[in-house]
């Protein structure tokens, strides 16, 4: 049998454990004696084994094994091994277990127990971890025992059956009558638990909490006593009388006078005297100056009786102790509604607190703060909280942020100072503010007109300070893609003028977009902002361009989608692409498409979708001409272009001019459809003919179309054309539809060439010719001068 | 009151009274999480603080921080008041208590509370009343009393 140490040796025993594995081995050892120690018989160290084995459950070792033998021990006649029993029931054993319903017998056993200390552990017990099945078994008793037993246990079976009531209401009505007669009572521990009792039962029951209103009186004259009588050594606290039952009198009081005037009136005098009587000096008579206070605010109270309240609460904050200023900004939250003016004069010692040190004293003030915002202090309180934003705790900025915005918008003196504060929060708390924020200050940017240009240089300028709060740069980017014109004129009435050059917000843009701090929406506000610039600036669209098909081959798709859909704005759809970026409405708020971020980028993409399911899908020739038939199209044929097969949005085809015709008028627009292109021959020689079509694509971009066809009585082959134009003009040649030209022209060769002319210079093509006939090999040159349709001047 | 816990500076619980079902484990849980975050407060800090959704209230006597977690509705300020009468109740019964007291005769730590609060609630509001308790119970342990240094299974003496 192995040998069971006292508890103290035991406890030494851990602590003298230097490693937690050690420790455990101890722990391990004991815990293995108290279990052969359980399965013996009754031995005289039963209490004690339990107790060991309680403190190593308090260290955080399992202790399960030990719930049968606190049952067994309940069931004790001892005394002690009761005590430690029970002690172990509450340590180890919940509702939840299923060995606590195992001593509901013995609860109701000891309830009846001829000693009162036995009947203390039982009610001591079921008040602690009692289940409501326990709760509804023993209520009777507990109530036997509140009409008919001595103080000492009335106290407890008051406190007792508050429990049984939290754990199943209805038995409340069985208890109402005997608290009501526990009021008379004059010992302070059965008038504590009385008053405990009541409140829970009025809280719970409307119609018990009418039936108690009766006893204000008498709850007003135990206070009486209380706050006026002489010294009473037993119960003074610092010289309270008592302060536990001054509170819970004051706080059941709270509960009857609540939406009451007759109840009200009849405390009226009480409260004010509790008010102005008790000693303020100390934490406990704070306790119950607050309590008061929270009554007075809480009722019917004469409005004299309200001041003296707030005033309360007034030197509640200007209190060394910073407890005492934390309850009173708490008890000033929740009046701040109704009596507003009353807490406004406080204002200055609660933005005070906003310095404090100590974080739930700041998140108090923070609160307070805003709502003590108005449209008279709106200048002096920002000031205050723009400058706790920018030291205040992590855990509060969000808080602190969107408590800024809402009062800037609601009480905001000038435009430019609401601008100005949105931008002060966007660079001090940027990344703790609510998504909301971007769209609503691009709204309120884009109403504000005659801000423009000031608004876009602020911007611009912390940018280039920052590019690490991702709301600010959002706003940033889409403030310059818009506006980037205003920011190239250099002087701005409201701001120091600064040189700022194309390059420099290129510079700024592509930053953006190639930082690794940005986030991927960031990235996309630069690069539509980048985009939209293509035409609100004149020198570098070149550059525009190179970005913008860059990012065709990003690996996000949401950024690869946009570049590409530019790219396409760029070469086919280049008339459009004014109109496409050109100024944003201003938008209505909450409009439907507000929260989304409204871009030109958006509206490209509403439109090419349309193109991409017209478009003919890539065909080979002879499948292209049939198409043309089914269409009943003109004499151009069709060329399958070379285009990458993206799969977001192919290239679409070279559409005949009817058939270009309808897809404007699908889209609504009111372009009207260019004439069918004028063909000019260009070259003619041994029977080999080329002619020449263009179609203007845009300011400076031109398609041309040449067509080779044969009328000798021979074969052609190896049919190829090559061209060259002056230096600044850009050339890119299409894929050929063959090089075989059959003889009597029955068959033609096209080939497509695009052209951008960005300098408008005049326009001329050398064209050679090559091929070989009856295996001989030809070469020509010729010089276009003039292009069909075309002018070099422009329009 | 919800539960209180009692734990020294270096985060070793030293007494836990739980007022509401919980499971050991969430208790555990609760315990180490609530501990981290106030030990973590410095020393002039307010001594209440918003934790989840409770309201807690803790108080340092010298190497013990005593912490209850109340109610929306309880009044912050008298529940330090409860805190300082346990304290002295404990002082009182130890004469001029220390840790070590606690950690040795943590059952008589919880007897103590017992016979203060019942249920979360205050039972007995006059300090001489508890004590007297105590000591009344304490006496009729001893008429049962458990052997200190038996070794062996053997029978009580009366």
């Amino acid at each position: 049998m192995s040998l069971s140490v006292p508890l103290h040796e035991m406890i030494r025993a851990i602590r003298s454990a230097r490693t937690q594995c050690e420790e455990r081995g101890v722990i391990q050892r004991e815990c293995a004696a108290i279990r052969a120690q359980f399965r013996q018989a009754d031995n005289g160290g039963r209490s004690h084994n339990l107790a060991k084995l309680l403190y190593v459950h308090m260290l955080g070792y399992p202790a399960h094994f030990g719930q049968m033998e606190c049952v067994r021990m309940i069931g004790s006649p001892r005394y002690s091994e009761k005590r430690v029993g029970y002690l172990g029931a509450m340590m180890l054993l919940d509702e939840k277990q299923d060995a606590s319903l195992l001593i509901t017998n013995s609860i109701k056993n000891d309830l009846s127990h001829s000693n009162q200390y036995v009947q203390s552990l039982a009610l001591c017990t079921l008040a602690c971890m009692g289940s409501a099945e326990m709760c509804r078994d023993l209520a009777s008793e507990i109530d036997r025992l509140l009409r008919a037993s001595n103080s000492f246990i009335k106290k407890k079976a008051a406190l007792c059956a508050v429990h049984i009531v939290r754990k199943v209401q209805d038995l409340g009505e069985l208890f109402a009558p005997a608290a009501r007669s526990l009021l008379t009572e004059k010992n302070h521990g059965v008038l504590h638990g009385a008053v405990v009792l009541i409140t829970e039962l009025c809280e719970r029951n409307p119609e018990t909490l009418k039936q108690f209103r009766q006893t204000v009186p008498d709850l007003v004259q135990i206070m009486k006593g209380l706050v006026i009588s002489s010294y009473s050594p037993d119960h003074d606290v610092a010289g309270v009388s008592d302060p536990f039952l001054q509170v819970r009198i004051l706080r059941l009081l709270r509960i009857l006078g609540r939406n009451d005037e007759a109840a009200s009136d009849a405390m009226n005098d009480l409260l004010a005297q509790v008010a102005t009587n008790t000693d303020s000096t100390k934490t406990v008579g704070n306790a119950v100056l607050y309590e008061t206070v929270l009554t007075v605010l809480d009722i019917n109270s004469e409005s004299g009786l309200r001041v003296l309240a707030v005033n309360i609460l007034g030197r509640f904050l200007l209190n060394n102790d910073r407890n005492i200023r934390y309850i009173a900004m708490t008890s000033l939250q929740k009046i701040v509604g109704t009596d507003h003016n009353a807490v406004q004069r406080h204002r200055g010692t609660i933005v005070d607190c906003l310095k404090d040190q100590d974080a739930s004293v700041k998140r108090r003030a923070l609160e307070l703060s805003l709502a003590l915002v108005s449209a008279s202090n709106i200048r002096s309180m920002m000031k205050e909280l723009l400058l706790f934003l920018s030291s205040c705790p992590p855990e509060l900025r969000s808080q602190a942020a969107s408590g800024i915005f809402n009062a800037a918008e609601r009480y905001a003196p000038s435009q430019r100072w609401h601008i100005d504060t949105i931008l002060h929060v966007l660079t001090t708390a940027g990344g703790d503010v609510r998504d909301e924020t971007v769209p609503n200050l691009i709204q309120l940017i884009t109403n504000t007109s005659e801000l423009h240009c000031y608004t876009v240089h602020k911007l611009y300028r912390a940018l280039l300070t920052d590019i690490s709060q991702q709301s600010l740069v959002q706003v940033a980017c889409w403030c310059i893609g818009e506006y980037g014109e205003l920011l190239l004129r250099g002087e701005c009435q409201e701001a120091e003028p600064v040189q700022v050059s194309e390059d420099d917000i290129l510079d700024a843009l592509e930053t953006v977009l190639q930082s690794h701090m940005s986030s991927p929406a960031t990235r996309a506000y630069a690069l539509t902002a980048t985009m939209k610039l293509s035409t609100r600036i004149t020198d570098n669209v070149d550059r525009i361009r190179s970005i913008v098909s860059i990012y065709g081959s990003c690996i996000d798709v949401e950024l690869q989608q946009r570049a590409v859909e530019y790219n396409a704005l760029f070469k086919k759809y280049d008339h459009m692409r004014a109109a496409v970026l050109e100024r944003m409405p201003v938008m209505e708020k909450n409009s439907p498409g507000h929260t989304n971020k409204e871009s030109a980028g958006e509206a490209v993409k509403e439109i090419q979708p349309v193109n991409i399911k017209q478009a003919l899908p890539q065909q080979p020739a002879n499948q292209a001409y049939d198409l043309l038939d089914l269409l009943g199209g003109s004499e151009e044929s069709l060329q399958p272009s070379l285009a990458p097969s993206s799969t977001a949005l192919g290239l679409p085809i070279h559409m005949p001019s009817t058939a270009g015709g309808d897809l404007l008028d699908l889209l609504g627009l009111e372009a009207t459809p260019p004439a069918p292109a004028p063909t000019v021959t260009v070259y003619e020689k041994n029977g080999v003919t080329v002619t020449l079509s263009c179609e203007k694509q845009s300011d400076s971009g031109l398609t041309v179309t040449l067509t080779a066809s044969n009328c000798t009585d021979s074969d052609i082959s190896s049919f190829t054309l090559q061209a060259a134009v002056p230096k600044s003009v850009q050339l890119h040649m299409k894929a050929p539809s063959g090089d075989f030209l059959p003889s009597q022209g029955t068959a033609k060769v096209t080939q497509m060439v695009v052209l951008s002319n960005p300098n408008k210079v005049n326009l001329k093509m050398r064209l050679r010719v090559s091929y070989s006939k009856q295996g001989s090999a030809f070469q020509d040159t010729v010089q276009i001068d003039s292009f069909p349709g075309f002018s070099a001047a422009g329009h | 009151m919800q539960f209180m816990l009692l734990f020294s500076r270096q985060g070793k619980l030293r007494l836990q009274k739980w007022y509401v079902p919980l499971s050991d484990k969430e208790r555990k849980k609760i315990s180490r999480d609530l501990v981290q975050t106030i030990l973590a407060r410095k020393p002039k800090m307010c001594s209440f603080l918003e934790w989840r959704d409770l309201k807690i209230v803790y108080k340092r006597y010298a190497s013990l921080y005593f912490c209850c977690a109340v109610e929306d509705q309880d009044n912050e300020l008298i529940t330090l008041e409860i805190i300082h009468r346990y304290v002295e109740l404990l002082d009182k019964y130890f004469g001029s208590v220390c840790e070590l007291d606690i950690i040795f005769n943590f059952e008589k730590a919880y007897f103590i509370l017992d016979e203060f609060l019942l249920g979360g609630e205050a039972q007995e509001t006059s300090k001489k009343n508890v004590l007297k308790a105590i000591e009344q119970a304490d006496l009729l342990q001893e008429r049962w009393p458990a052997c200190w240094h038996c070794w062996s299974a053997v029978v009580i003496c009366s």
